[in-house]
């Protein structure tokens, strides 16, 4: 320890050489700063945990003060730059720094010194960016896709022909949230019943349910007292989707929560992109009646990202909120008379509902079967071997 | 070696098939007839013995003799029982004729229980049972971890606050609530008769009552809206979102006279000056308009 402590302070006790003083001052403090720099010690050489730690804190700390900075930097010269733009825009195009490549901007720090036109915007890396590309991703003008929509179960619910009824039930043995998770999710969907579960087989559930007229069966299973999978079977014979359920916030564990009205609930879904995607997600929109009720200002949104579906229940409102655009140039200051204020329309929300995330982990074509179904597809494991591929 | 020489050897020395708890002593051989450890039950104690096992779901009768102790392959004989129950009895009854009482009594009590677990399993096997799947731990971590993360690279609110007020520009909700605001700065509770209230920025807030037609000449910046205060229905174009809201249309007026509606008109003020445009009951509309 205490050799550490002598190599990290510098070596004060040395008489200064003879000689000229100033200059031998100055070329002892570079040495002094090359001898540091040299002696610059990883937290991980430290034997001694506290020290240790106390040094890689610091390190730490230092990084994240250097890395704002630069962050602050980079944005307050692209703001600068587009508060100027149009009189820039004239010059970068003489520029001849800005008619090089980026690497050049970048090596001279994040303005371009000879024009102020923003320096191009270094999009970030994301998982999303850099997602795997997937050939069954939908596209716009895919006529097969809507002749397979118009054949598909869903279809009569989704053209408004029939009104969708939905069945709820539980597993066999329900406690814990179970119950207080399906009185939510009664609330939320509309003309939903709930039947206690009983001892019945799911098989003969599901013919109960087709002989009355339901378009959906909902199953929550309960796992530990905790609703842990959802299961989702479309009648008369209907896609089957198993899901995993985590992560439930019921509304009485949100803070500041809405009460939701009966109105009819519009539908947001983000983000189902590919084929297996769009099918989960028109299931789920035949859940809900297709006719909404935007006086009710409801919304019911599933969310995809990265396979986790998430859902949210809000309330919404539309209102303006006045922008001042406050020009900290000075010159600008001095030609505009006054702040400009814009209206903007913002929409804020006013969450209520539960709020939980699914992940798909089996579509089966026809009603519940395990053992002699046919899955159109099912989660295996080495699916999971890249980071960067989805499936929904 | 005599049989009570082997039990005074499995009792108070080693014997494998012993497992001893709290409750008992029991033995884990295979031959045992009772299961537990017991001089009169000890298929290795006794020279004279006979078991049931099954096999697949067909039970058999094991019997080992004193005259076949030499060969330890081929000592114990075995029989197919059939099927049958009462069947079954008669034939241990055939053959252990002559074998002592309690023992015979011990087999058929084996018999009966055997029978019974037998049926048990063929009726659960026809019932539908879930089966536990297990997920290695490592894999609920790693799941647990990508659910969070994909939350926050979701950023959900702000995903479904631009999904919003995408609709709201391209009309979906032309009738109900408009876009842009800043023209409706106050609205005021209206009867049937009166016609929608307009007031621009710049002007003082007096009531303004204005015709329908005055109001799309004022409103220079809703030139992509014509249609909007003619009752014209609008159509949700299918956008990049992969066309999965094709059935909203315009909800018609007449309809909309819930309870609730009615509710919320009566609780709305008149006169009442207020930036915010869309409290909850002061919006009613020209009927020329539906």
């Amino acid at each position: 320890m205490a050799k550490e402590k002598k190599r990290k302070q510098p070596p004060t006790d040395a008489s200064p050489p003879p000689g000229d003083k100033r200059e031998g001052r100055s070329e002892r403090k570079g040495k002094k700063a090359r001898k540091e720099k040299a002696e610059a010690i990883l937290p991980s050489q430290i034997k001694n945990k506290d020290k240790r730690r106390e040094v890689h804190a610091k390190l730490k700390r230092e990084k994240k003060a250097q890395k704002r900075a630069l962050a602050r930097e980079r944005g307050q010269s692209a703001r600068r730059a587009e508060e100027l733009g149009e009189q820039a825009s004239e010059r970068s195009s003489n520029c001849p720094r800005h008619l090089l490549s980026l690497q050049f901007l970048v090596r001279f720090g994040s303005d371009c010194f000879g024009c102020l036109q923003p320096p191009e915007r270094q999009v970030p890396r994301t998982i999303e960016n850099t997602r795997e590309p997937d050939e069954t991703v939908c596209r716009p003008d895919d006529q097969e896709l809507f002749a397979g929509n118009d054949a598909d179960e869903f279809n009569a619910v989704l053209k408004q022909h029939i009104t969708p009824k939905i069945l709820i039930t539980t597993c066999r043995f329900n406690s814990g949230r179970g119950p207080a998770f399906i009185d939510e999710l009664m609330q939320v969907i509309p003309n939903s019943h709930y039947v206690k579960r009983g001892t019945y087989e799911l098989k003969k559930i599901v013919e109960y349910a087709n002989n009355r007229d339901f378009t959906s069966l909902i199953v929550v299973h309960t796992n530990r007292r905790e609703p842990d999978a959802l299961l989702m079977i479309g009648l008369p014979d209907g896609p089957t989707a198993h899901f995993k359920l985590s992560k439930l916030v019921l509304r009485k564990d949100i803070k500041n929560h809405g009460n939701p009205t009966s109105h009819k609930p519009e539908l947001v879904l983000n983000n189902f992109t590919t084929r297996l995607g769009h099918r989960v997600g028109r299931m789920i929109q035949s859940l809900f009646p297709q006719d909404p009720n935007f006086r009710g200002r409801r919304v019911v949104t599933f969310h995809n990202q990265r396979d986790y579906i998430f859902f949210r229940h809000h309330r919404y409102i539309f209102e303006t909120k006045e922008k001042k655009v406050a020009s900290k140039d000075k010159k600008a200051k001095a030609s505009e008379s006054k702040s400009e204020s814009e209206k903007q329309v913002i929409c804020r929300l006013q969450e209520c509902g539960p709020r939980f995330v699914l992940k798909l982990l089996t579509l089966q074509h026809g009603t519940f079967d395990t053992k002699s179904g046919e899955y159109e597809w099912v989660h295996k494991p080495d699916m999971d071997t890249s980071r960067r591929r989805f499936f929904l | 070696m005599s049989d009570d020489v082997v039990w005074h050897c499995i009792r108070h020395g080693h014997c494998s098939f012993r497992a001893k708890i709290e409750t008992g002593i029991f033995c884990r051989s295979p031959y045992n007839a009772t299961g537990i450890c017991n001089r009169s039950s000890c298929p290795l104690a006794n020279s004279r013995y006979a078991t049931i096992r099954d096999h697949d779901v067909i039970f058999y009768l094991y019997m080992k003799t004193a005259e076949r102790a030499h060969l330890p392959t081929k000592l114990w004989e075995s029989v197919k029982l059939p099927r049958n129950y009462e069947k079954a009895i008669e034939v241990i009854n055939k053959h252990l004729e002559f074998w002592p009482k309690l023992l015979v009594h011990k087999i058929k009590q084996r018999l009966t229980k055997m029978t019974q677990y037998r049926i048990r399993m063929r009726k659960l096997h026809l019932k539908v049972r879930e089966k536990l799947m297990t997920v290695p731990r490592k894999k609920t971590k790693i799941d647990i971890n990508k659910e969070m993360k994909a939350e926050i690279a979701a950023q959900i609110d702000k995903c479904i606050q631009t999904e919003l007020l995408e609709r709201l520009k391209n009309g979906c909700y032309s009738k109900i609530h408009s876009y842009p605001f800043d023209d409706f700065d106050n609205i005021v509770k209206l009867d049937e008769d009166h016609d929608v209230h307009v007031l621009e920025d710049e002007e003082e807030n007096k009531i303004e009552y204005i015709e329908a037609d005055e109001i799309e000449t004022e409103m220079d910046d809703m030139e992509d809206f014509e249609g909007l205060l003619k009752g014209q229905k609008r159509y949700f174009n299918i956008r990049n979102k992969f066309f999965l809201f094709a059935g909203y249309t315009d909800t018609d007026l007449d309809h909309l006279v819930d309870e609730q509606v009615a509710k919320k008109q009566k609780r709305a003020q008149i006169g009442r000056r207020s930036t915010k445009v869309m409290s909850e009951g002061t919006f009613s509309f020209h009927n020329n308009h539906s």
